[in-house]
């Protein structure tokens, strides 16, 4: 069976293998809106910090023992601490400052840590075995679907979802909205802020790592594992404009779907597809396709 | 960027002779360095350098001057020298032409890159560029005539204008210095002309640029032209010297090292990129043996730098002696 002259079988298999790219698009680019949102800082260190929450699971497994599940929770809470000592310490002095400065200090960060790891690992990668729950393979009668991959796609949908869902109808989120709008009103309301953007950058980050446990049985857990991808998820940033949080979910899937397609059907172009979308969007419609015209 | 404002206008106070005074103390400083200190220190490294600190210069006309942050100036840097690399090598053009052949590439790039980023302002400008600029280099890891991994390797230096032995290394390096210096003066004329004003009043305050009637959008666009262009003057000449262009130049990790240059030397002050681009390419050379140090030590002089050293090295001097340098 064919379609456009290409095998279905391989259609869906790049089909699937975009979604799950659009899986982790989706996730970083929700955490990215979120630190944007209320810290106003585009934290530069984000794909750093995907790859430092694969590294703590593949740690965890490797010395410790401690399982792939366990990870998926432990090892964003590890990484949320650390950016939650990173913001006391550094971001919290750049607030009245320039945008410009955040974005410096965060690539800054970034520098360190991959360079941290890479002087440790070096650039190879560390295999991370599939746990057993998820082993083999659905036949879904048009494809093979494998366990682990319609996992991660299923779990990155519920964290996106539920983040929407606290963002836009719980008290939380209306206080988190609140100081997006107006910080200083919201405090006046007698609500720490302070401590929310603390907690907002160490959920956004713990977010990054909950998406890097993810892939580090898709992907092998190196060093520079995040470096590119975050370039690719400031295109999709760029697409879908910061001012929506469902609109950053629905075009980092989306996109994660066009790229796989792109795969089948003109492979040469699969690494530039998103930039070019990226300059599309621009010419016909500057503030994203889910921003608010400034 | 409110810091680096309040300097220049405490400077301007000063009036416009003592400021040219200044400018004309530094810059005969720093061409007596560049002139003298090849009896002590490798040419190359310095040719390195200037290459380096033109690129700097270039970057500080838009960072320092119209507060835009570009983090894609590698494909400027890069792309002139694919340009310059090939033209010398398979077209055998001479190095003038390769080099302003490199050039005009770099312009025209940067007229396509500017009139697309410039869309957006600020933190999005930003991530436009970082990302056409990668663009580009899947453009370079994948196009024919870059030889992918490789590189262009082995390229000519040629004659000068068919009369100057480029491979003699002082032939080249009085070159090499002359090229740095011309762009470096026309950075210092276009900061200090009308355009260089207007320029200057829309970072301090863009919506009080465009209420007074200015063209934002077009003087931005030319702005980042010209530090394109310059870039790309400075990536050529830096091909035509290593006889060499490879995907290092077009890299996001080069965007990061020309923004600290300008950083750590003092963003928006005219010697400050020279200074910071010493200061790095010494280290990066000092510290070659340590591998992937050189990537901690740039990133751990970001923080610094971001935290507690904004003004940079030049920012620092000026302020001490009470002069805009």
């Amino acid at each position: 069976m064919t379609v456009f002259g290409v095998p279905t079988q391989a259609l869906f298999g790049q089909l699937l293998l975009g979604l799950i790219n659009g899986s982790f698009y989706a996730m970083l680019s929700l955490g990215l809106a979120v630190i944007f949102g209320l810290l106003n800082v585009i934290n530069f260190a984000h794909g750093a910090f995907y790859m430092v929450g694969a590294f703590v699971a593949w740690f965890l497994l490797q010395h410790l023992g401690i399982s792939y599940w366990w990870s998926l929770i432990l090892s964003p809470a590890i990484v949320g601490l650390l950016g939650i000592v990173i913001e006391r310490t550094m971001l919290r002095h750049l607030y009245k400052l320039d945008h410009l400065y955040g974005l410096l200090l965060t690539f800054g960060l970034a520098l360190i840590i991959e360079g941290l790891f890479r002087n440790e690992f070096g650039s190879s990668g560390q295999p991370y075995r599939i746990p057993d729950q998820l082993l083999g393979a659905q036949n879904l009668g048009f494809m093979f679907l494998p366990n682990y991959r319609g996992w991660v796609v299923a779990a990155s949908l519920t964290v996106c979802l539920a983040t929407w869902f606290m963002i836009e109808h719980t008290k939380l989120g209306a206080y988190l909205r609140a100081a997006t709008e107006n910080p200083s009103l919201v405090q006046a309301f007698g609500i720490n802020v302070p401590r929310m953007i603390t907690l907002t950058y160490g959920f956004g980050v713990a977010l990054a790592a909950f998406a890097g446990v993810l892939a580090a049985p898709i992907y092998q857990v190196n060093p520079n594992m995040g470096s590119n991808l975050i370039i690719v998820v400031f295109a999709v940033v760029v697409i879908g404009g910061m001012g929506s949080i469902m609109g950053s979910i629905v075009t980092g899937f989306l996109l994660g779907v066009v790229e796989g397609l792109t795969k089948v059907f003109y492979p040469e172009a699969s690494n530039t597809v998103i930039f070019v979308i990226m300059i599309v969007v621009l010419l016909l419609k500057p503030a994203g396709l889910f921003g608010k015209a400034q | 960027m409110a810091a680096e404002s309040a300097l220049s206008t405490t400077a301007a106070g000063g009036g416009d002779r003592n400021a040219e005074r200044t400018f004309a103390i530094g810059f005969a400083i720093m061409l007596g360095f560049f002139v003298l200190s090849p009896l002590a220190i490798y040419p190359i490294f310095l040719m390195k350098v200037m290459c380096f600190a033109l690129f700097a210069c270039a970057y500080n006309l838009l960072l320092g001057y119209v507060g835009l942050v570009s983090f894609g100036h590698a494909a400027f840097l890069g792309a002139a020298g694919y340009v310059a690399a090939h033209s010398a090598k398979v077209w055998g053009f001479p190095p003038e032409l390769a080099i302003l052949a490199g050039t005009a590439s770099s312009a025209v790039l940067g007229a396509v890159f500017g009139w697309l980023a410039i869309r957006r302002q600020g933190i999005y400008f930003a991530m436009i560029t970082l990302a056409l600029a990668q663009m580009l280099y899947f453009f370079c890891l994948q196009a024919k005539f870059t030889g992918g991994e490789d590189g262009i390797q082995a390229v000519p230096r040629g004659h000068l204008f068919g009369l100057i032995d480029l491979a003699q290394t002082m032939n080249l390096y009085w070159v090499v210095l002359a090229i740095f210096a011309f762009g470096f003066l026309v950075i210092y004329r276009t900061i200090h002309s009308p355009f260089g004003q207007v320029l200057k009043a829309i970072r301090e305050n863009e919506p009080r640029a465009v209420s007074l009637g200015y063209q934002v959008e077009r003087y931005k666009l030319l702005a980042f032209v010209l530090s394109a262009a310059l870039s790309g003057l400075a990536g050529s000449t830096k091909a035509i010297l290593f006889q060499l262009a490879t995907l290092t130049d077009v890299y996001w990790a080069m965007s990061g090292e020309v923004i600290l240059m300008t950083l750590l030397g003092g963003l928006g002050t005219v010697f400050g990129p020279v200074v910071g681009a010493f200061i790095i390419i010494g280290a990066q050379n000092y510290l070659a043996k340590y591998g992937s140090w050189v990537t901690i030590i740039q990133g751990f002089i970001f923080v610094v730098c971001v935290l507690a050293f904004r003004r940079g090295v030049v920012g620092e001097l000026g302020r001490y002696l009470r002069r805009s340098l």
